[in-house]
């Protein structure tokens, strides 16, 4: 490792979050700096001679020129190691909670500096390895038990392989030696603490096609705009289309065994309200509170712009160290667009040449490399594990207009899409997904995954739900233009069936006890049911049955009931299909045949 | 430390002045000028480079020349004095009182900027505030530290209503203290008078404390008049224990003055010349409402902004929508219609309602009557669509009750007094009159337990 060197020097120009020191001669860019007698945090954006521009990740105000910027001589880097889960950060990794205790505030005040790690904690470490063996990095030293859910995988550090030489049983804080690495005589000594700098992604074996689901237990995206596990997705959306409460729902119920969320330039009140209700909510997969598996990063609207900036990269590396250890972790970024405005501000700032509305011409490959650090692999070390990190980022688009800059630009790098629709949200449908125009590129890759649980049928019902959803936009056309009688019986039929799946199916209440989570189970079989219906219905039609007999059938008021059965109960489900039958044949007239339509 | 004076003004522009071989200038720091003349004006820094320091003058540049003009930096950022004394006073858009009283005795002073909340200690906002107007109660619930904006335009009553909720608002577990802080921010001196009216003979005024910024001061003074509300609500929501009501407006005026002075300084501008810090600079305002942990007070924010030309997705209203927890939209159409308060139900939306609301809070069916308020409001107005093109005769007789509902719901639910305040209670009960005039299998949003419950009576009684 370099030898760390400190290079002092002097505040020259101060605009808002940036700062301009001169008698930086040595200093490298993206190093972290402290500014002032207070010590703000801040990262070298830009050299110029012996002048460096720096963002300032604090409020600047009172700053004066003279006061003196000292650079470590590292980048800006995350503390990685037992601890992070169940944490609430800051953008650049400091903990709220010991931001109040150390401001003795409610609000935070600046030049304060707490570990990100308890120093003091010990933890039980388990060695997984004995003295004698061969290691290289990525491979599990030990493990400790980080929460009731998570077990932290201690590994060996980027860089490092050899004989392990000792190794320490027993409690340890994060700064005590737990094993030494002996490679022909260079010792290197582990701790459970361990740095990476945020804006270098960490290393991989191996990246692997994303063929496996995510489930998120919400059916528009579950059944017709899936995600894979390792996948990028988008949520674009006009204000007040819910696009916070669909990443709250994925936080809250989406498969994965780590959760990281991260409010970047959003509102104190959303963080808070995960806050507390994430330790509250159980997750169906281990009983246990929701937080027991989730870190928070928190960089609300009103906190310095440039840390919001960093916020997202802290994020997806303590994503990725995670993804190391060899579990499926789930990022949500809300929002991405208040990042790229944090990147346009400091652009505005360093009097850059802008781009498109303001934004920087590096915008695009920002968003893609941010973007390209999700992804299904296999990790460093010997074991092979598996691991993965999916993103799901929430895009705000000024006026819901989808061809500004940040959503294009993130149209591009991402395979889903879930568009949100301010229509959809005021007729108060939820999650306000538009079947329409949203896309996955997973689908055809997932299909065979759900076709071999449930035999074979799954791509056809997935198919054919949607294009009856597609007919019926094309038949309402029709019935604006000259009303619904105009239709055919079959039409007719069409339509109720939409209907039943835009109302029975789609709509998903999150604030409902029951209906919050559907298991790919229940997905399942509602569809089949709806499907079913259709069928049995059309074939009725045929045979004459009266169409408002037809439906007004008792058995569709269950249909419509059916989101609201408990997992338990799902297998109701399947004794609709024998009642559908047999009201269905309640209606049809003796003797009524195919010919009589 | 030595009084830093300073005759050395070497360029002005619009708002802006560049002060020249100054030293030891703090970055945000306070500026008194003396003019010629010897009147005074407060300005801020904005930029220092080196040995030059630009500068925002807040009430304006005007009458400042080079020559005789003094620049003295304070050392210290603006301050508001506050104290409990504020109540019933009226201040100018700087903080200085203008109602002829004796001046503040402060208690203490505080920099208007306020410092971010932490996050960690906020208390989350769940109690229900009553404003006795049925369409936010019912449909709309707001919370004690929440910020709901009213997203207006010209020629709409948001003043009105503004004043109804300012003189209604309560909560419904009881008494307590609760106050109201006005900032105008270039409005009219008939609009400022009205409030100021109106808050003084409902008796209003001694629980108020009013900034006023009217249009014809200068518009750069606006920068700091929100930010100074906000911190006389802070010091009376969390040093006092009260619960505060912001009001704010109006917005749009606010957001000029900023792109003024982004102008002047040849920034890089952002969507329609606003900078493009603008949401950064909305949410150090909005965000400065909510609860904190441990403290009883409380701020709620009720900006009110008018959209140019009807824009929702102007920046003003677009950026607002996107930090506040939701949004009450007035509807030019019903206001037409002569209803009052015209709220166009449909794009509002109160995000926090979820958790004003429920058993122990309001009432337990009070979630599922909302939704299913909203959906059937929204399918009968669809239905009124159909009907003008079609006419009458094409719609289904469900589409048909639908339709029927939906111009009674406009009629009863919608419309109300400017002076009638109607409890919760009141406006839920409301809501199942409403609904009986639909079938009962289509009311697909509401379980089936209170279908039993609350709508059974009522069509019984009707059968009887």
């Amino acid at each position: 490792m370099p030898e760390k060197k400190e290079i002092k020097g002097v505040i020259e120009r101060i605009s808002g979050s940036l700062v301009v020191a001169g008698g930086m001669e040595g200093a490298s860019m993206q190093d972290v700096v402290h500014i002032g007698e207070l010590g703000l945090v801040g990262e070298i954006l830009e050299v110029n001679g012996d002048k460096a521009s720096i963002q300032v990740y604090e409020e600047t105000s009172g700053l004066m020129p003279g006061e003196p910027v000292v650079s470590m001589g590292e980048p800006l880097s995350v503390e990685l190691g037992p601890g992070i889960i169940e944490q609430f950060y800051d953008g650049i990794q400091r903990p709220l909670e010991l931001i109040e205790k150390a401001a003795k505030s409610h609000y935070i005040s600046r030049g304060i500096s707490v570990p990100a790690i308890d120093r003091s904690k010990k933890w039980n470490f388990n060695p997984k390895v004995k003295v004698g063996d061969d290691v290289i990095a990525g491979d599990i030293l030990g493990v400790v038990q980080e929460t009731v859910v998570v077990e932290h995988r201690i590994m060996v550090p980027y860089g490092v392989k050899g004989k392990v030489s000792k190794i320490e049983k027993g409690d340890h804080t994060v700064e005590d030696v737990i094993a030494v690495i002996d490679d022909n005589g260079t010792k290197y000594e582990v701790k459970m603490l361990q740095r990476w700098p945020v804006r270098k992604p960490r290393p991989v074996a191996r990246r692997l096609p994303p063929n496996v689901p995510m489930t998120t237990g919400q059916r528009v995206v579950d059944a017709f705009f899936p995600v894979a596990l390792g996948g990028t997705a988008c949520v674009p959306g006009p204000f007040g289309s819910g696009k916070t409460v669909i990443q709250h729902q994925f936080a809250k119920w989406a498969q994965a065994q780590i959760v990281v969320y991260v409010g970047c330039g959003e509102r104190g009140n959303e963080m808070t309200d995960v806050l507390l209700e994430f330790p509250e909510l159980d997750d169906p997969q281990t009983g246990q509170p929701l937080m027991k598996r989730t870190t928070l990063i928190a960089n609300t609207s009103n906190m310095p712009v440039a840390a919001r900036e960093a916020s997202v990269y802290t994020a997806i590396t303590l994503a990725e160290y995670y993804r190391d250890m060899g579990y499926s972790v789930a990022l949500m970024a809300d929002s991405t667009s208040r990042w790229a405005e944090a990147l346009r501000e400091m652009s505005g700032r360093l009097e850059e040449m802008p781009g498109e509305e303001g934004y920087p011409a590096y915008l695009g490959t920002r968003l893609a490399s941010f973007y390209e650090r999700a992804g299904r692999c296999i990790v460093n070390g010997k074991e092979g594990r598996e691991g993965s990190i999916t993103v799901i980022g929430a895009v705000s688009p000024p006026g819901g207009d989808l061809s500004e800059p940040v959503t294009q630009n993130t149209l591009r790098v991402t395979k889903v899409f879930w568009g949100l629709d301010a229509n959809l949200a005021y007729q108060r449908h939820f999650p306000a997904i538009n079947w329409l125009n949203s896309y996955s590129l997973y689908t055809e890759r997932l299909d065979p995954y759900w076709d071999e649980k449930f035999d074979d049928q799954w791509t056809s019902l997935r198919v054919e739900a949607m294009s009856l959803l597609e007919q019926e936009a094309q038949l309402n056309e029709v019935v604006r233009l000259v009303g619904i009688d105009a239709l055919s019986r079959d039409e007719r039929m069409v339509m109720e069936t939409a209907k039943s799946l835009r109302e029975d199916f789609l709509h998903q209440n999150a604030f409902h006890e029951i209906d919050t989570y559907a298991s790919m189970d229940k997905q399942f079989k509602m569809l089949k049911t709806i499907v079913n219906f259709h069928h049995a219905g059309l074939d009725a039609l045929h045979k004459n049955a009266p169409m408002n007999k037809l439906f007004n059938l008792p058995v569709r008021e269950q249909i419509a009931r059916m989101r609201y059965l408990e997992e338990k109960d799902i297998g109701q489900i399947d004794k609709l299909e024998d009642t559908i039958k047999e009201q269905i044949n309640g209606i049809v007239p003796v003797g009524g045949d195919s010919n009589a339509a | 430390m030595l009084p830093r004076e300073y005759r050395t003004i070497s360029s002005i522009s619009g708002p802006l002045m560049m002060v020249e071989k100054t030293s030891d200038v703090r970055f945000d720091e306070l500026v008194e000028i003396t003019l010629g003349n010897g009147e005074k004006r407060r300005g801020r820094v904005l930029e220092i480079e080196k040995d030059r320091a630009l500068v925002q003058v807040f009430e304006g540049t005007s009458g400042i020349e080079n020559e005789d003009t003094k620049v003295r930096f304070v050392g210290k950022v603006l301050t508001l004095p506050v104290s409990k004394d504020m109540l019933g006073r009226v201040f100018n858009g700087r903080g200085e009182p203008i109602d002829g009283g004796a001046p503040l005795i402060a208690e203490q002073n505080l920099d208007i900027n306020g410092m971010p909340m932490n996050p960690f200690s906020r208390d989350f906002p769940s109690e229900f505030i009553q404003t006795g107007i049925s369409t936010i109660d019912g449909l709309n619930p707001m919370v004690r530290g929440q910020k709901l904006p009213i997203f207006s335009a010209s020629g709409l009553p948001h003043n009105r209503m503004a004043a109804q909720i300012a003189r209604q608002a309560t909560v419904i577990s009881g008494h307590e203290d609760f106050a109201v802080v006005f900032a105008a921010m270039g409005i009219t001196f008939e609009e400022a008078s009205f409030f100021m009216e109106d808050f003084r003979r409902t008796g209003a005024l001694q629980r108020t404390v009013l900034y006023i910024n009217l249009a014809d001061d200068p518009a750069i003074e606006r920068i700091s008049t929100p930010r100074i509300a906000l911190t006389a609500a802070e010091y009376l929501a969390f040093e006092c224990n009260m619960h505060v009501v912001v009001i704010l407006t109006d917005l749009t005026n606010y957001c000029e003055a900023l792109r003024e002075i982004s102008a002047a300084r040849k920034e890089v501008p952002g969507r329609r010349g606003y900078p493009g810090y603008l949401y950064t600079d909305l949410a150090t305002m909005y965000e400065r409402a909510g609860r904190l942990k441990g403290k009883s007070g409380s701020i709620t924010q009720i900006p009110i902004l008018t959209m140019p030309e009807d824009d929702k997705t102007h920046p003003i209203p677009d950026l607002t929508g996107y930090i506040t927890e939701g949004q009450i939209i007035l509807s030019r159409s019903l206001h037409r219609q002569g209803i009052y308060p015209p709220v166009d139900v449909m794009p509002s939306l109160s995000r926090l309602k979820d958790k004003g609301i429920g058993k122990d809070k309001t009432r337990e069916d009070h979630a599922d009557l909302m939704n299913q308020l909203f959906a059937a409001y929204a399918r009968g107005k669809e239905a009124k669509e159909l009907a003008v093109i079609l006419g009458e005769g094409a719609l289904s007789d469900e589409d048909k009750a639908f339709a029927k509902f939906s111009s009674v719901f406009e009629d009863k639910y919608i419309r109300q007094g400017e002076y009638e305040n109607r409890t919760i209670h009141e406006t839920l009960q409301l809501g199942w009159d409403l609904l009986t005039m639909i079938p009962v299998k289509e009311l697909k949003r509401i379980r089936d337990a209170y279908i039993e419950k609350y709508l059974k009576p009522l069509l019984n009684k009707g059968d009887a």
